[in-house]
């Protein structure tokens, strides 16, 4: 019987297998940002132990860094020393890291791809959920917690069971104002945020085939939303043009070595997954959800949903205390709820390609006066590509804010916050209570409803406007 | 790490399905750089309501957190297993785990283990009228025993190994170190260093 790619990209990952054990994983690819570091550091100190492989590690500064007057030291006393530790640490044990100002620094899951250090069939790890992001060249990429951080600086591997494979067929070709971010909130919506579990989701189909990059890395950055740690999408031209010229992608006969491998990473047509969902791309609407889990999700043109029409009593209890949090009344249509902020970002729609079809929506338009407008980049590179594209004008122009990048308002580890109460518009990944900034209420969307919504004030598609 | 053999305290019943690591601990609360002292953020937002379990005195007594199904999904922040460990729980029972959170805690010692909804549902009953029920966790027979009830659970033998030893990972990863530098010595070339800077 045929492998899966993602049996495959283990197989060859395998160091040492021994039965009743986990297997032994070597890891290509090690991404370091300051939240989820220090304690492994302090680890390696304490057991006198080194950075096995400084060459396969690299680190930046995203979660915690402000994203305006970056040319200032941090405001925020315990967030500096965090991100002070960071690069004490890189020092001492030599490893390479793009910090605030530096043209190369951005969120750790968009550096690693405009760097060219993600490529097809490697194992990437970080500690950070979105790791999954970079599954969408054809790697097998997870989050890790702080003590497999210590684990992988330490030995470059990590000791894992293999977790079972399900395919997300998505056949058919979406319709216009349709992305990737409804593809992959309608699949949370219909597996639920725990139907991942104890799988790696490989993303098929002729929908999924004729996404970009960027889009691909929309939809395996959710992975973990709907509970999987990692997500893939076989390689094919659009991954290899992609990868091609970018400053660490191989060169001459690397590169020729390289594509040969490339090409043979897919799915056999024999091979069999665990588990299998399918999807119809033309059947797909816009989507935004309505509560406080990233699988309670609609169509826009839904109304919220009545928790007592849910079978299951823990689905019932969920959305009951979803409606509470969110301050939803049931059978209120979806287009009619007011945002008091859109937030355009993070690591799941930060990128350049995001930016465009955002600023093709507002192009000439204002923002209505009842909404703010915070557009973060990814990464100072995707900033300064906006910048000579005059994106920065469209959005200033319109009412926005142009800030510097970082994680920003996905999580508020930063200054940038929901106050209580305030319900935002955003294209990150998580609507989870508080996540935003205490008391805040988050509806996500992709950036074109994102855009449209800024100059409707309530949620709305650019067909709506 | 310290061995998990067994462990007896009451339980804490905590009625919720879909706890995400931001709602265990928020991310305003994941700036410190040591691995103590964040049982302040646990539940940080849920313990403004005085209501909220955690703020109830029945229960602050207790170790053993009874959780609904698909607990601790969202962040791979290691900090969530730090924030319940640092407030005192040896134990959480749920019928569902979210993978990165299930292993950060065995790395950890934070004994998570899955038991069926009812089984989880006759817990918060008893719980929730006789908070000072003691419930034994027993890694080495593999079963939860309380008022003369025992369920038996299952967990995978290394893992449990691991625990009831106390051993940990990098310890054991560096008995095969010549494995990895053999496999580093086939690895392709064409493979991407960050170093040097390209």
């Amino acid at each position: 019987m045929g492998k899966t790619l993602a049996e495959k990209i283990w197989a060859e990952h395998v160091v040492s297998a021994t039965a009743g054990e986990p297997d032994l994983l070597y890891i290509d690819l090690h991404l370091i940002h300051e939240v989820t570091s220090p304690q492994a550091f302090d680890g390696l100190r304490l057991s006198n132990r080194k950075v096995r492989r400084p060459d396969l590690t690299i680190a930046t500064e995203d979660h915690n860094v402000p994203t305006l007057n970056i040319d200032k030291p941090i405001a925020d006393p315990v967030s500096k020393l965090q991100v002070d530790t960071l690069r004490k640490n890189c020092a001492e044990f030599g490893l390479r890291i793009h910090s605030l100002g530096d043209v190369d620094q951005g969120i750790v899951h968009v550096v690693g791809p405009q760097l060219g250090i993600t490529q097809p069939g490697m194992t990437i790890v970080c500690g950070d959920s979105h790791t999954s992001t970079h599954g969408a060249f054809g790697a097998l990429a997870f989050g890790i917690g702080t003590s497999e951080v210590e684990h992988v600086l330490a030995t470059q591997t990590l000791p894992l069971i293999r977790p079972k494979t399900m395919a997300i067929n998505v056949e058919g070709s979406l319709k216009a104002g349709v992305t990737s971010k409804d593809i992959i909130l309608a699949v949370i919506a219909k597996i639920g945020t725990g139907g991942g579990q104890g799988y790696i989701l490989e993303y098929r189909g002729s929908a999924i085939r004729a996404l970009s990059m960027e889009a691909r890395m929309t939809i395996c950055n959710m992975s973990i939303e709907a509970g999987a740690r990692a997500g893939l999408i076989a390689p094919d031209q659009t991954t290899f043009d992609y990868v091609k010229g970018k400053p660490h992608a191989p060169t001459g006969a690397d590169w020729d070595a390289a594509l040969a491998y490339w090409q043979s990473l897919n799915t056999d047509a024999d091979a069999k997954f665990d588990k299998e969902v399918n999807l119809n791309a033309d059947e797909l609407a816009p989507f935004v959800t309505w509560g406080t889990n990233p699988g309670q999700g609609l169509p826009l043109t839904s109304a919220v949903p009545n928790p007592a029409d849910f079978a299951n009593a823990e689905d019932r209890g969920a959305a009951e205390r979803a409606l509470q949090y969110m301050d939803l009344k049931p059978g209120t249509p979806l287009k009619s709820i007011k945002v008091d902020t859109i937030f355009l970002g993070s690591c799941t729609n930060g990128r350049i390609e995001d930016l465009r079809s955002a600023a093709s929506i507002l192009k000439g338009k204002k923002i209505a006066s009842s909404v703010r407008l915070l557009v973060v980049p990814g990464s100072a590179r995707v900033r300064l590509q906006a910048e000579s594209e005059g994106l920065d004008k469209v959005f200033l122009d319109a009412g926005g804010e142009w800030r510097s990048a970082g994680c920003s308002m996905c999580l508020g580890m930063n200054p940038d916050q929901l106050k209580p109460g305030e319900r935002a518009a955003s294209t990150s990944n998580r609507n989870f209570e508080g996540r935003q900034g205490k008391g805040g209420r988050t509806h996500l969307v992709s950036p074109l409803v994102a855009a449209a919504t800024a100059l409707k004030g309530t949620l709305a598609s650019p067909a709506d406007l | 790490m310290e061995k998990f053999l067994t462990h007896t305290g009451s339980g804490l019943p905590l009625r919720r399905s879909n706890v995400d690591t931001d709602q265990i601990i928020p991310a305003v609360y994941l700036k410190r750089i040591t691995k103590s002292g964040f049982e302040d953020g646990l539940f940080a937002a849920w313990r403004n309501d005085p209501n909220f379990e955690l703020n109830q005195p029945q229960y602050k007594q207790a170790s053993i957190l009874i959780a609904g199904p698909d607990f601790g999904t969202g962040s791979s922040r290691e900090h969530a297993v730090w924030a319940l460990q640092n407030y005192g729980f040896k134990v959480v029972l749920s019928t569902r785990f979210a993978d990165i959170f299930r292993g950060n805690s065995q790395k950890m010692g934070l004994l998570t283990v899955i038991l069926p909804q009812e089984e989880i549902e006759s817990l918060w009953q008893v719980v929730e009228e006789k908070p000072d029920t003691q419930i034994t966790v027993d890694l080495q027979s593999k079963s939860v025993s309380y008022q003369g009830k025992s369920l038996q659970f299952t967990i995978d033998d290394y893992t449990r190994w691991r625990l009831m030893e106390g051993l940990d990972d990098i310890g054991l990863t560096f008995t095969k170190i010549d494995a990895v530098a053999k496999f580093e010595e086939k690895r392709a070339t064409f493979k991407p260093k960050t170093l040097p800077i390209r």
